[in-house]
């Protein structure tokens, strides 16, 4: 107390003393540098975003309209030249979430629901590995282990299921086919998938689950009508994570298929459909400028692309955070 | 699992059902269904294939077994149990398989030879006779340089960010849209953040430049969103009380942040920047796009092309020789080495250091 009445509160007179004047002037210019240097990192963020959109554009823009010799032998134009590559990027990711979602689901459910606490955590942790393994490594190893290994199930695929457009064709021989990108596509996008799912798993309600169970449910039977309903928005974000990651990989295609940009529903054959940025990978030490715009445009493509999927999935988690927060 | 009782129909058990299933069931058809494996591979089968027969076996097995003895709700339960462990077995079954064939195939091509030398092509002066280099180093080299400058970039960047968004924001319309961007930009895809980095740097040198450092810019767009979401969660749970009572001593707000908030969350926000550099350390298309791949050894970040780990493995595999193909699990197997360890020593500084709060 007795320090106050030997110097006043600074509020009431400010400027008297020169020294808590000189230090409350200090503290207020290194409270607005540090608040606009963090403000400023804050639109930093802003800034790169729209910077990635405006340098690929002014690079890539004349890609859009570049002498047709640049899209041969695919193509004549920038449109479908950009349109083959959507198709292979479009279906080798839904091949992958066509596979990947069962077991993203399961996975989710096994850890959120099944497992015993003490398995469910080393689980949850395993399923990281899965996602901190460079791409370039499932690259190499769906190329040289995955494919041969896959080789003679291929063989059945085809000798059986054959008159399935899919399966049919002439196999190919290296097994490296677009079955095995989607396979190895798919292990790639489970673990994003997986912890979605499970997060919005384990946001249930106990109440809403002990209510389920009871009135004599089954243990399936209280995740159908309790935990799925509840997490439909949750499980749908996830699969479009995992979408996005798909569309944009490019390591794992590019190793493993040898693809040109074309329009092809054969699964098992030597002749396969490239994906955007499998085709960038495959090119991009190309002497030729003009293919270098070329492909600077079909990433452009491939970011408004990831960027929309990417965006509706966050809205629909952001929501269903708000809703359940 | 198959508890029975009439207090527990958690575990699937109908209470209300006469007959329930012995305990033992599961065990006995997995055994059941590993006898079977057995005969086939005794038969004939591959391996492989008769696992996975034996394992349908199973889930058919069971769910049959439950709906002959109890009834048709309890045998779709069992079905999904069975179903879930399932889907867990064949998604460790690749993470095992990979990591084992990286080790068995990578050992054999480290040694002192390969961790010591880079790529270059070189007279002997024994044998007079142009050998390859046949070693990592420059790679090594290349990659911890690229790294590095990834890390000065967007380690400050990130951690103002999520102060920004943290002790600035709250309760305001940018930050959440700031917040909504960065969840946005952990999708971007690795290529077109090389391909961002070739585009703007094109602006300047003209198209065709490479830099070590486009690859360092690069990385940090790839790096930035997760540091700042690990570092925004870390800060969020420094209690109030504590930023309280230094602004009740009379500490400036920055110096709150600096002194108070920061030492308090540094265990999460290092863990944070770690797991996010084992996430950019291993990429590969942003590389391979923005700096390409050189045989020497480069340590200039500024001038021309520098080889990196990750394109190392990929230029070998592509030179489709037993040699390159020994070369490229060699680096797989250090890569993956590197980025194992980064995630244990994230870890162990995160439990170390975890936020000890009690409500």
């Amino acid at each position: 107390m007795s320090v106050t009445r030997e110097r006043p509160p600074i509020v009431e007179e400010p400027g008297s003393d020169p020294f808590v004047a000189s230090s409350r002037r200090r503290r207020a210019i290194g409270d607005r540098i540090f608040s606009s240097t963090a403000l400023a990192a804050g639109l930093t963020i802003l800034i790169a975003l729209a910077a990635v959109f405006i340098f690929l554009i002014s690079q890539g823009a004349r890609g859009f309209h570049a002498d047709p010799e640049v899209y041969q032998p695919a193509a004549n134009n920038f449109f479908s030249y950009a349109a083959k590559l959507l198709f292979g990027t479009a279906l080798s990711s839904l091949l992958a979430m066509i596979i990947a979602v069962p077991f993203a689901i399961g996975l989710a459910l096994f850890i959120s629901h099944y497992a015993p606490r003490r398995i469910a955590v080393p689980v949850a942790y395993v399923i990281d590995i899965l996602a901190a393994v460079p791409s370039v490594i499932y690259g190499l190893w769906g190329a040289r282990t995955l494919a041969p290994a896959s080789h003679g199930l291929q063989t059945w695929l085809n000798a059986h299921l054959g008159w399935i457009p899919l399966f049919g064709g002439q196999i190919s021989a290296t097994g490296r086919t677009m079955l095995i990108a989607a396979i190895v596509l798919a292990i790639m996008v489970l673990p994003i998938s997986t912890a979605i799912c499970r997060e919005v798993f384990q946001r249930t309600p106990k109440l809403l689950e002990e209510a389920a169970l009871g009135l004599g449910a089954t243990r399936w039977e209280m995740i159908r009508y309790a935990v799925f309903p509840h997490a439909r928005s949750g499980m749908v974000a996830g699969m479009m994570l995992g979408l996005g990651r798909a569309l944009g990989e490019t390591m794992a295609v590019a190793m493993v298929l040898s693809a040109s940009p074309q329009v092809t529903f054969k699964l098992l054959t030597s002749d396969n459909p490239a994906t955007i940025a499998s085709n960038i990978a495959a090119n991009y030490q190309a002497e030729d400028v003009r293919i270098q715009t070329v492909l600077i445009a079909t990433g452009l493509v491939l970011f408004v692309f990831t960027f929309l999927v990417n965006f509706v999935a966050r809205a629909i988690v952001a929501r269903s955070e708000r809703r359940f927060a | 699992m198959t508890a029975v009782g009439t207090t527990s129909n958690a575990r699937g058990d109908l209470m209300f059902s006469g007959r329930t299933m012995p305990r033992s069931a599961p065990l006995i058809v997995i055994v059941g269904g590993l006898v079977l494996a057995g005969l086939l591979t005794a038969v004939g089968l591959g391996p492989v294939a008769s696992i996975i027969l034996g394992v349908i076996a199973v889930d058919i097995a069971l769910p049959v077994w439950t709906a002959v003895v109890v009834n048709r709700r309890a045998a779709t339960d069992r079905l999904v149990t069975c179903l879930v462990w399932t889907a867990l077995l064949c998604a460790m079954a690749p993470l095992v398989w990979l990591l084992v064939t990286t080790l068995v195939s990578g050992i054999p091509a480290i040694t002192v030879h390969f961790l010591t030398h880079d790529m270059q092509t070189k007279l002997n002066p024994v044998t007079f006779k142009m050998e390859s280099g046949g070693g990592v180093l420059h790679a090594l080299i290349g990659t911890l340089l690229v790294t590095f400058g990834a890390i000065v970039i967007s380690v400050p960047l990130g951690l103002m960010c999520a102060i920004y968004l943290v002790e600035y924001g709250r309760g305001k319309q940018l930050p959440r849209m700031v917040t909504l961007l960065v969840d946005v930009m952990t999708g971007i895809p690795s290529i077109v953040a090389g391909l961002f980095a070739l585009a703007l740097f094109a602006q300047f040198g003209g198209i065709g430049t490479r830099m070590g450092v486009m690859g360092s810019v690069a990385l940090s767009l790839l790096m930035i969103p997760t540091v700042v979401r690990s570092t925004e969660e870390m800060i969020r749970l420094v209690p109030d009380d504590l930023r309280e009572a230094a602004y009740a001593l009379g500490v400036s707000r920055w110096r709150t942040i600096v002194k108070v908030v920061l030492p308090t969350s540094i265990g999460g926000i290092v863990t944070g920047v770690m797991l996010a550099i084992s996430r950019v350390i291993g990429e590969t298309a942003p590389l391979l796009v923005a700096i390409g791949s050189i045989d020497v050894i480069q340590t200039n970040l500024f001038s021309g092309r520098i080889q990196t780990l990750p394109v190392f493995i990929m230029t070998e595999y592509e030179t489709s020789t037993p040699q390159g193909y020994a070369f490229a699990w060699g680096g797989a197997l250090l890569l993956i080495a590197i980025v194992m360890v980064l995630n244990i020593i994230a870890r162990i500084i995160g439990s170390i250091f975890a936020p000890k709060i009690s409500g």
